[in-house]
């Protein structure tokens, strides 16, 4: 049996944990009063020994990305949290934010003592519009308790946070795009390098972690790095968030250890298939993520295994699909879905995912031909690899792990 | 800091900071772009210059990707190669089949990429054309159903011109490049300039063609055809016909127009020399009686629009001169016209510029008498050169022949007039020697010449020290505009050309925008006028006499009738 570990979620349920008191009851800020107590330098050294990988989607090591921030100090430097929560069969960041804000504001204020920030911003989902007042209303106590603003604690640190809502386009949650965005441009992605940590907001320093990652802060300040490592499998560190959904009895999110099986995820935390039914395919990680064959799912989940295994832990949003399901359906809405997203700055994804949807709907009136799924295959190519921003590339894997895996499907349509 | 990479297993010596693009180039190795333009933020849109770098996953663009120590870059690798080619077919997909009619066919660079990377069939189904095209400007064209959305003209538009005229629109596969709120080019804040036309990889912007009513004009024997050509045009016509920037044809040129049927071929360097003696006239006028400072030149026409737009309380220090096209417009058809007895209705005066804003400008209203207009037709250089293509003219294999007089003779510094700096140096010359009596101990004034954005410098002219600015392109105008407006006051005289380096690169040029070739251009009318004898305007002898038998004297109540005019402020 697999052990459910409520560290992030320790508060779902709970009402009344944006204030500050009941937060504090509870073990809260223990996490800032000891940061504060240390160095930034020490505070950056603690994550990267907690092994904390981003929950953003792409897993990139948190301490390792906050040391690229300038150590010497010649602008203003900024912590964003990315709240945009825009992939499809994603929902966990809201459980956060939802059930215990200041968990969050909390991990963005260390992170602004650590890398030096003199202001925090969240970027929430436009849809998110009752989060974001409870956030702000979070935020608002803390300030009155002297957690945010000018001399923290009266440790001499200066910080705040400002909410600010986002436009309602999924390409707004890639980094770069959301900076943009919040500096009131038009939502399109920039060119790395130069990184954020290195020329972001207002060509600032600027690190942007997602929701999930920062909530891990406290909880690590709270210990020590190798105590939230320990928290995860053997191979992995701290706990994950997953949001099982789609043919599943109990669909929710859970907390469990980094690495807990996939197959034990959708059996025993999510209650197994709906209605007694035989389990298809599973999307692993968010719509993003390449999918799975149903003989695929005893796998890991963690960002290596899924990678190993041909596909990504991505946001941790498990989508269930049992054996009604047509997959050449889902691809039709999954392409659907990235062509809709897609800003347009580059060539590939602009003309290439378009040109995959155009074939795909052809092949799903009986228009297809025998080239219909070369060229397929040949655009979800020529994209991988070329784009601009992770956005079409990831629209071209999973369609190409759709067609690719359960090709009999798509060749039926054109019989 | 130097560093060792390898390109295509060369092993070569880099910069830390440069491109890979950069890199390649320096070796000799070709990388195709789509939207890069040089001196500009790289934009990444077209992914065309993808390269294969070693232990990487994906391809980078080299545009703007930096190299580092010990890096491996493959630039041709077949998996490059690849990609190349087929991100060509996608933007093919979405493409008219137009070549064979195609403003662009001979000069397309996504035409030529095809052929380059070997595209020899549609494999991917062909979206129709379904933009409207956007026929309503005076000076240019925009098909959007041939925009590959490379983006190179919103920021010619935004970041060198600083008009942000048309912008790219909607999202996806929706995207386009237009004119907010539905507007079309007429009604935009576009100032024509064509600079955008220049930077387009594909024939989407093109200049409004006008060769048909030339045609008409020359066979109809109704019409007395005359043309002028502008100072730049003949150090760059030769470059349609396939020949290096910067040799001049002015002989040639002279005598093709003339094997057109053309009746009469004037020069307008030779109105040019007469701006000079206005202008110049109405900068100390404006000294000694206390007129407005710093007096700005008026002889581009974008540049006209742009201050009557965005500054309109600087319409005051805008030059009252006409431009030399419109001066001389305005001679063929009042004293040409009067002089030969031609009724001025039958006649039809063209003339070839380097620049699309001459077609607004010869329609503005007040640029005519009576109903009639002074110019009735601007082409362009690569107007002329399909023109001549058309006749069977070859620009290299044609006996020169000179302009016709008078109003065909001219000094050279109405000739460099096509180079950025060269009104302020013609003026300066002549300026001088009206207000001292005396020349200038060296004509040359160095500080104002090259492709600079921004070049100033002092004279000392008599007793006085002359402030003079020389602007650019509009997005430095702009810079030396608010700083007059927040006060400065050390300036008399600001010349501000529309286009990047000036005529010689203006929109009505041969397409492209190759610093290398700007520069070979100006220095072919430097040449000019180093190996001339006649350099200063007020010694144009056709000038002078026109003064004697008609003008007056500079300023004059006929001269302000005929050579000057007025502005006004225009809602944005
Ligand atoms: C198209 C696209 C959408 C994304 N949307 C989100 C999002 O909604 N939330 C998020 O945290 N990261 C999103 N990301 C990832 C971010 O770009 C970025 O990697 C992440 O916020 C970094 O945080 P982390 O290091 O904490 O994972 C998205 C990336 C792409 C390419
Ligand atoms: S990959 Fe797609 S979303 Fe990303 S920059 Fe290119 S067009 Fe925009
Ligand atoms: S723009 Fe180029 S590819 Fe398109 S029709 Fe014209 S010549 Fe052909
Ligand atoms: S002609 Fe000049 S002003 Fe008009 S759109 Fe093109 S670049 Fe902009
Ligand atoms: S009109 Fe020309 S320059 Fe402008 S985006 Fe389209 S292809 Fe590029």
């Amino acid at each position: 049996m697999i052990e459910e570990k409520k560290v992030l979620t320790r508060h779902v349920g709970v009402p009344g944990m944006e204030k500050v008191d009941a937060y504090m009851n509870d073990g809260g800020y223990k996490g800032l009063k000891n940061a504060l107590d240390k160095k930034p330098q020490d505070i950056i050294e603690e994550v990267k020994k907690s092994f904390l990988r981003g929950r953003g989607g792409a897993g990139f090591p948190t301490g390792f990305k906050w040391s690229f921030i300038p150590k010497e100090k010649t602008k203003p430097h900024y912590i964003i949290c990315n709240a945009d929560e825009g992939e499809p069969g994603t929902f966990k960041d809201r459980v956060i934010m939802e059930n215990d804000p200041l968990l969050l504001i909390e991990g963005m204020t260390i992170a602004g003592y650590a890398l030096q920030c003199d202001m925090g911003f969240i970027y929430i989902r436009g849809e998110f519009r009752k989060i974001a007042e409870k956030l702000e209303t979070a935020i608002e106590n803390a300030r009155n308790a002297n957690l945010l603003g000018k001399n923290i604690l009266g440790k001499g640190f200066n910080f705040d946070i400002l909410v600010m809502r986002g436009a309602g386009a999924y390409i707004c949650g890639e980094e770069t795009a959301l900076i943009e965005s919040l500096e009131g441009k038009r939502g399109e992605p920039r060119m790395k390098p130069p990184f954020p940590a290195v020329e972001g907001l207002y060509k600032c320093p600027t690190i942007v972690n997602n929701v999930e990652t920062l909530a891990c802060i406290p909880i690590i300040m709270q210990s020590n790095g190798k105590s939230f490592k320990d928290m995860g499998t053997f191979q992995s560190a701290g706990t994950k968030l997953y949001g099982i959904s789609g043919h599943v009895n109990n669909p929710g999110v859970y907390e469990y250890p980094m690495g807990t099986n996939l197959k034990d995820l959708i059996e025993q935390a999510a209650g197994g298939v709906k209605d007694g039914k035989k389990l298809k395919a599973v999307i692993p990680g968010g719509l993003s993520a390449p999918i799975l064959k149903a003989d695929e799912i005893d796998l890991d989940m963690d960002f290596d295994a899924c990678i190993k295994a041909g596909t990504m832990l991505g946001s941790g949003g498990v989508i269930v699909m049992d054996e009604t399901t047509s997959i050449p359906e889902v691809a039709k809405s999954t392409i659907d879905f990235f062509v809709h997203e897609s800003c347009g700055q580059c060539t590939p994804c602009r003309e290439g995912l378009h040109k995959i949807q155009e074939t795909l709907t052809k092949m799903m009136a009986g228009e297809g031909d025998e080239n219909s799924l070369k060229t397929i295959f040949k655009i979800a190519k020529t994209i991988k690899g070329t784009t601009l921003c992770p956005l079409g590339d990831a629209g071209a894997m999973a369609l190409e792990a759709m067609v690719t895996k359960f090709r009999d499907e798509f060749e039926a349509l054109n019989k | 800091m130097k560093m060792q990479i390898e390109l295509n297993n060369r092993k070569l010596e880099a910069e830390s900071g440069e491109t890979i693009l950069s890199v390649a180039k320096r070796a000799g190795i070709n990388i195709p772009t789509l939207c890069y333009l040089e001196h500009l933020k790289p934009a990444g849109r077209c992914r065309i210059c993808v390269v294969e770098v070693d232990g990487r996953k994906d391809l980078v663009p080299s545009c703007s990707f930096p190299v580092s120590d010990g890096m491996k870059i493959h630039t041709h690798s077949p998996r490059v190669l690849e990609a190349r080619k087929n991100l060509i077919e996608l933007m093919l997909a979405n493409h008219p089949d137009d070549c064979l009619y195609c403003n662009r066919n001979s000069n397309c660079d996504l035409r030529q990429l095809a052929d380059q990377l070997g595209v020899r069939e549609r494999e991917l189904v062909h979206v129709e054309p379904h933009f409207e095209i956007d026929n309503s400007s005076p000076s240019l064209v925009r098909d959007p159903n041939k925009c590959i959305l490379c983006g190179k003209c919103v920021r010619v538009c935004e970041e060198i011109q600083g008009v942000a005229a048309i912008e790219l629109l909607g999202r996806g596969f929706e995207s386009f490049v237009g004119v907010e709120n539905n507007k079309n080019l007429a009604t935009s804040r576009c100032i024509n300039c064509g600079q955008c036309i220049l930077a387009c990889p594909t024939g989407a912007l093109t200049e409004k063609s006008q060769i048909q009513d030339v045609i008409d004009a020359l066979n109809d024997p109704e019409k007395y055809v005359v043309v002028q050509h502008a100072p730049a045009i003949s150090v760059t016509l030769a470059e349609e016909f396939g020949v290096e920037a910067g040799i001049d044809v002015d002989g040639a040129m002279v005598a093709a127009l003339r094997r057109m049927g053309f009746d009469k071929v004037f020069d307008t360097s030779f109105t040019a020399d007469l701006t000079i003696m206005e202008e110049g006239s109405e900068l100390v006028s404006r000294i000694v009686n206390g007129g407005k400072l710093p007096m700005l030149t008026s002889c581009s026409p974008g540049w006209i629009k742009f201050v009557e737009q965005f500054y309109p309380d600087f319409t005051g220090n805008l030059s009252t001169c006409k431009s030399p096209q419109q001066m001389m417009g305005a001679i063929i058809k009042r004293i040409f016209a009067q002089r030969e007895d031609i009724d001025p209705a039958k006649i039809f005066s063209v003339s070839i510029m380097p620049c699309t804003a001459k077609k607004f400008e010869a329609g503005r209203p007040e640029m005519g008498e009576n109903g009639i207009q002074d110019v009735d037709v601007v082409l362009t250089t690569r107007e002329l050169g399909r023109l001549l293509r058309m006749y069977g003219i070859d620009i290299r294999n044609i006996e020169p022949e000179q302009a016709d007089s008078p109003f065909g003779e001219r000094t050279t510094a109405g000739k460099i007039f096509g180079a950025t700096g060269g009104v302020m140096e013609a003026a300066l010359r002549t300026g001088y020697y009206l207000v001292t009596g005396e020349l200038m101990e060296h004509l040359e004034i160095t500080p104002v010449r090259g492709l600079d954005g921004i070049k100033e410098s002092k004279i000392k002219v008599g007793d006085l020290e002359l402030g003079v600015a020389v602007a650019s392109s509009l997005s430095k105008a702009r810079i030396l505009l608010d700083e007059v407006k927040k006060g400065r006051s050390d300036l008399h005289f600001i010349e501000v050309m529309t286009c990047p380096g000036g005529c010689v690169a203006g929109g009505g040029q041969p397409i492209g925008t190759n610093v290398d070739k700007i520069k070979a251009r100006s220095q072919a009318l430097y040449k000019l006028d180093d190996s001339e004898t006649m350099r200063m305007s007020h010694e144009n002898p056709s000038v002078k006499k026109l003064y004697e038998d008609y003008l007056g004297k500079p300023l004059s109540e006929k001269s302000h009738h005929l050579l000057h005019t007025h502005y006004e402020k225009r809602p944005i």
